[in-house]
């Protein structure tokens, strides 16, 4: 066990925990934040994806001792039901979700192609998504969504 | 508060029940009916069944009364209604569609209803959620009790408002009088917090139930919640976090747990090497119990590690089944069905298979396939000496219940299953192996424990959809009709779905005498009209004492996709062989209008031409192509045309457009279907164009998602829809029909684009390849 200090969704966290350990589960178990999911514990399913430093990683293979004095943003980190972030409200909008297990992974992956592409084309949407799996294949909704939020995200001058 | 009276208000005495059920219940109240969900804030003091209420549906203590209204809904001051459903959702909006089918009937508005689902001490048992049947059967039981709560309201209100019921109107959960609308009162003035104490009728158990047949419910005319897209409750949480899966559910106390399995057969328990966890910080115990081998940790990385480290050295494996795709489809074709299932059976087929001027035959190939969750399998089990509490995400919560119920010898009602949802489970969870995998556990430490298998213990142990073999003969007259048509579908039966030993109770012992349940036997051509058709299922046996990677559960649509894929195909094989476009072919030998009226509809959608198939050969790298399939499941109409393109160089497939016509009666929730459809499709083009479970002796071979890959946003084709609405005909299955017709389409399609007709299942670009060399072998 040792001390590691994480930066949550703004909020600074001291924990002692093994520091060997994947972020995932320190996020999950430690901060009960149950946005990041366990999809695979291989980073092949994108279900445990969090932002840090404004990039998408693989939690689950991350461990935590590498993410001290980095910003880490969660699900959490967007929005409530009650106050849902544009990109969270697009989803809601086209009833972009079915059993909803992977949308932590969709939320964010999408967040981080909007914020480096305000106006991703379709072909870009798919391969930017392509390694972030679904298994409801709810795909054709998120794909709209995630159009639907490069519209409502964009700033108001863009849209003129 | 409300005082507990000896009569009930339909007149019964306790005395008398008891005499008429002839058993006395002591302690019945461990099960407390989703009224007390309402009332256990505002009334302390009751609990369970009031008074006189107490009896024995079927014919046991352990099962919430049907036949007691307060069993089914309650009502709370505010006019906030709680109904209780047995049936679960599994991401496909279920908890949607009830509360509009209770707030339709109830006259209040969608919001002011919330469900509660599959929790055993407080639902009315209602069946497994499974065969898209929630909806078509659950729903009119919860319609009935909350049109015979309406009645019970309208009574209630009758006196205080000094007017006959007939005279009195409801809406928004305000009951008033017709003539004059000042005189009202609200739902929550008249019974909130309170239970209705009313016995309605309840016959017959889970699915089959017939419940409150006395009341008569809305006509469809009326309709105002019903059949509107009403947004899907649970969608906001699942994009927030705030919702609570069953990986979510922490307990005080709780420790973490894994388990240990080979990737092959277990034919006998392994020697263990404890002092190679030792080293492991937070590791509580290594759990041995028969073959089951599995360890508790105090944090999840911890158990993860221990695991991961512990050496476990397993028997040689001893196949008794075979174990490689080949030997099963020889095994299948060769043994003896222990069960046939007759879809059809008319005419002398026999007689006229020889009086055709063509005859055509074909044998059709499909392979094990999995669910694939994205999340695997996840439950929380507290077992203590007097019982447990298990959180978990099974598809059929009582089913769980009663089998850790009877691995841990107590009685039924000593164990709780709450449900809370799970990854999207397409039938997986119809078996629940973590539930007992953390009861084992949890028994072995004194402590909750919560147990999630890692990716590869999902993909090599969950149970599979089994592999299938179709054969299909038909004789074809001079006028071009179908006159004999004979399918045989051979299939294994569910191992793991019909409330048989999980894998941990195989493990320590536990043997199961059940073949299990067949894997469906619908979906042989029987839309079709024809005068002499025969359409079999066989049920070969697949005994499972050994526990092995390749048990079998229900696969979305059980058996249809591979048995509407055979059908399908092989009417696209005798249109193409007669040279006749394949929709004008298929209304040939359609005579439901309601079938056939769908067919047009969708291939008008879908802007079809006619033309016989093949496509004529076109000069260029990319070869195209449509085609259709038809399907009905349970009530509902299914047909899909899927365009697609195939890159003669390497065979590769790609779907570029699926329309998909869908007719399932009443719609309940229009923009709900369609989600259901998308995916749906999605589903089908993966299964059949890429998804294969492999194994071979030395075990399985699909272990992730690289190694069993999937479909992706990059595969991603145009979808579109003609969704029919009847609502005078009652709501059938609308989450899985859809999904048996795409691998049907998708192969007519591939068929019309290169002339080539496929018949193994997935269509990997390598065997589209070989297909298309041997076809050009064939014409040098």
């Amino acid at each position: 066990m040792a001390k590691v200090s994480l930066n949550v969704n703004g909020k600074a966290r001291t924990l002692d925990v093994d520091p060997t350990t994947p972020l995932l589960y320190v996020l999950r178990n430690d901060l009960e934040l149950n946005g990041p999911r366990f999809g695979c514990g291989l980073a092949q399913c994108g279900a445990c994806t969090v932002i840090v430093d404004g990039k998408a990683v693989r939690s689950c293979v991350t461990p935590v001792r590498t993410m001290e004095k980095k910003a880490i943003t969660t699900l959490e980190g967007l929005g409530t039901s009650a106050k849902p972030h544009p990109l969270q409200q697009a989803f809601i909008d086209e009833q972009a979700v079915q059993c909803g297990y992977c949308m932590n992974g969709i939320l964010l992956n999408a967040k981080v192609l909007l914020d480096k592409n305000p106006s991703p084309t379709l072909d870009q949407i798919k391969e930017h998504m392509d390694p972030i799996l679904c298994r409801c294949g709810t795909h054709p909704r998120i794909i709209k969504a995630i159009q639907r939020a490069a519209t409502t995200m964009k700033p108001a001058k863009a849209k003129a | 508060m409300l005082k507990k009276s000896k009569k009930t208000n339909s007149g019964i005495s306790r005395r008398e029940l008891l005499q008429t059920t002839g058993a006395l219940i002591v302690g019945f109240n461990i099960l407390k009916p989703v009224a007390t969900l309402a009332q256990q804030q505002e009334i302390p003091g009751i609990a369970g069944v009031p008074d006189g209420m107490a009896s024995v549906p079927y014919g046991n203590p352990d099962y919430l009364d049907p036949s007691l209204l307060d069993s089914w809904l309650s009502v709370k001051p505010d006019g906030m209604i709680t109904i209780g459903t047995g049936k679960v959702d599994i991401g496909t909006g279920i908890e949607t569609a009830m509360g509009q089918i209770a707030a339709e009937e109830l006259d209040v508005p969608f919001e002011k209803v919330h469900v509660v689902m599959g929790d055993t001490a407080k639902t009315v048992d209602q069946g497994r959620t499974a065969g898209s049947q929630t909806v078509a059967r659950a729903g009119p039981q919860v319609r009935q009790a909350a049109a015979a709560a309406r009645m019970e309201l309208l009574k209630l209100a009758s006196p205080k408002l000094g007017a006959p019921v007939d005279k009195l109107t409801v809406s928004d959960g305000v009951v008033s009088v017709i003539a004059d609308a000042s005189k009202k009162v609200t739902y929550g003035e008249l019974i909130g917090g309170k239970q209705f104490n009313v016995k309605i009728t309840a016959n017959g158990i889970q699915g089959a139930m017939v419940v409150a047949p006395e009341v008569k419910a809305k006509n469809y005319k009326d309709y105002k919640v019903v059949g509107k897209s009403i947004r899907r409750v649970d969608i906001p949480a699942k994009l927030t976090g705030e919702f609570k899966f069953t990986s979510d559910v922490r307990v005080p106390g709780m420790l973490h747990g894994r388990v240990v399995r080979p990737r092959n057969v277990i034919s006998g328990a392994p020697t263990v090497d404890d002092s190679s966890v030792s080293h492991i910080a937070g590791l509580v115990k290594v759990v041995r119990e028969g073959t089951f081998v599995g360890v508790v940790a105090q944090t999840e990385w911890a158990a993860i590690q221990a695991a991961k480290a512990l050496k476990v050295t397993w028997p040689e494996p001893e196949h008794k089944l075979p174990f490689t795709r080949d030997d099963v489809a020889t095994y299948l074709s060769t043994q003896k069905s222990a069960r046939d299932a007759t879809g059809v059976n008319k005419g002398d087929v026999d007689a006229n298979m020889t009086k055709g001027t063509r005859t055509f035959e074909a044998t059709y190939h499909w392979p094990f396939q999995m669910h694939g969750m994205m999340g695997p399998c996840c439950s929380v089990a507290d077992v203590r000496a007097d019982g447990a509490t298990v959180w978990t995400g099974a598809q059929g919560p009582f089913t769980t219940r009663d089998r850790i119920a009877s691995l841990l010898k107590v009685p039924k009602r000593s164990v709780v299953v709450n449900f809370n949802e799970s990854a999207g489970s397409y039938g997986r969870l119809t078996a629940d192996d973590t539930a007992e995998d953390a009861a084992v556990l949890s028994r072995a430490v004194g402590k909750p424990v919560r147990v999630q298998w890692m990716r590869e213990d999902e993909h090599v142990w969950s149970p599979k959809g089994p592999q299938q073999l179709q054969t299909a003969k038909a004789a074809v007259n001079a006028d071009g009709k179908i006159i004999a048509w004979e399918y045989i579908d051979r299939g294994f039966p569910w191992s793991e779905s019909q409330g048989t030993p999980q894998l941990a109770e195989r493990q320590i012992g536990v043997k199961t005498k059940l073949l299990g349940n067949p894997n469906g036997a619908n979906g042989g051509g029987e839309t079709y009209d024809i005068d002499n058709q025969r359409v079999i299922g066989r049920t070969i046996p697949w005994p499972q004492d050994d526990p092995s990677p390749i048990r079998t559960c229900a696969l979305r649509s059980p058996g249809e996709p591979p048995r509407v894929f055979a059908s399908e195909s092989f009417m696209d094989e005798i249109a193409s062989g007669m040279g006749v476009d394949p929709v004008e072919y298929r209304l040939k030998h359609l005579k439901s209008k309601r079938v056939a009226e769908l067919v047009e509809a969708t291939a008008k959608k879908a802007g079809w031409t006619p033309r016989p198939s093949p496509a004529p050969e076109t000069p260029g790298p990319i070869a195209k192509g449509r085609g259709i399939a038809v399907a009905q499941r349970i009530g509902t109409i299914i047909v899909a045309i899927s365009e697609v393109e195939v890159e003669k160089a390497t065979g590769k497939i790609t779907v570029k457009k699926v329309t998909i016509g869908h007719d399932c009666g009443l719609i309940v929730n229009p923009d709900g279907l369609r989600g259901q459809l998308d995916g749906n499709v999605m589903q089908g083009i993966s299964r059949v164009l890429m998804e294969e479970v492999v194994f071979d002796k030395s075990g399985a071979k699909s272990l992730d998602w690289v190694s069993h890959p999937v479909i992706r946003f990059k595969q991603v084709p145009e979808v579109d829809a003609v969704m029919i609405n009847r609502p005078e005909f009652p709501a059938s299955g609308a989450a899985e029909p859809s999904v048996v017709v795409i691998p049907a389409s998708v192969a007519n399609a591939v068929h019309d684009a290169i002339g080539v007709r496929m018949r193994h299942v997935p269509f990997t670009p390598q065997k589209v390849l070989s297909a298309m060399q041997q076809k050009l072998s064939a014409k040098a």
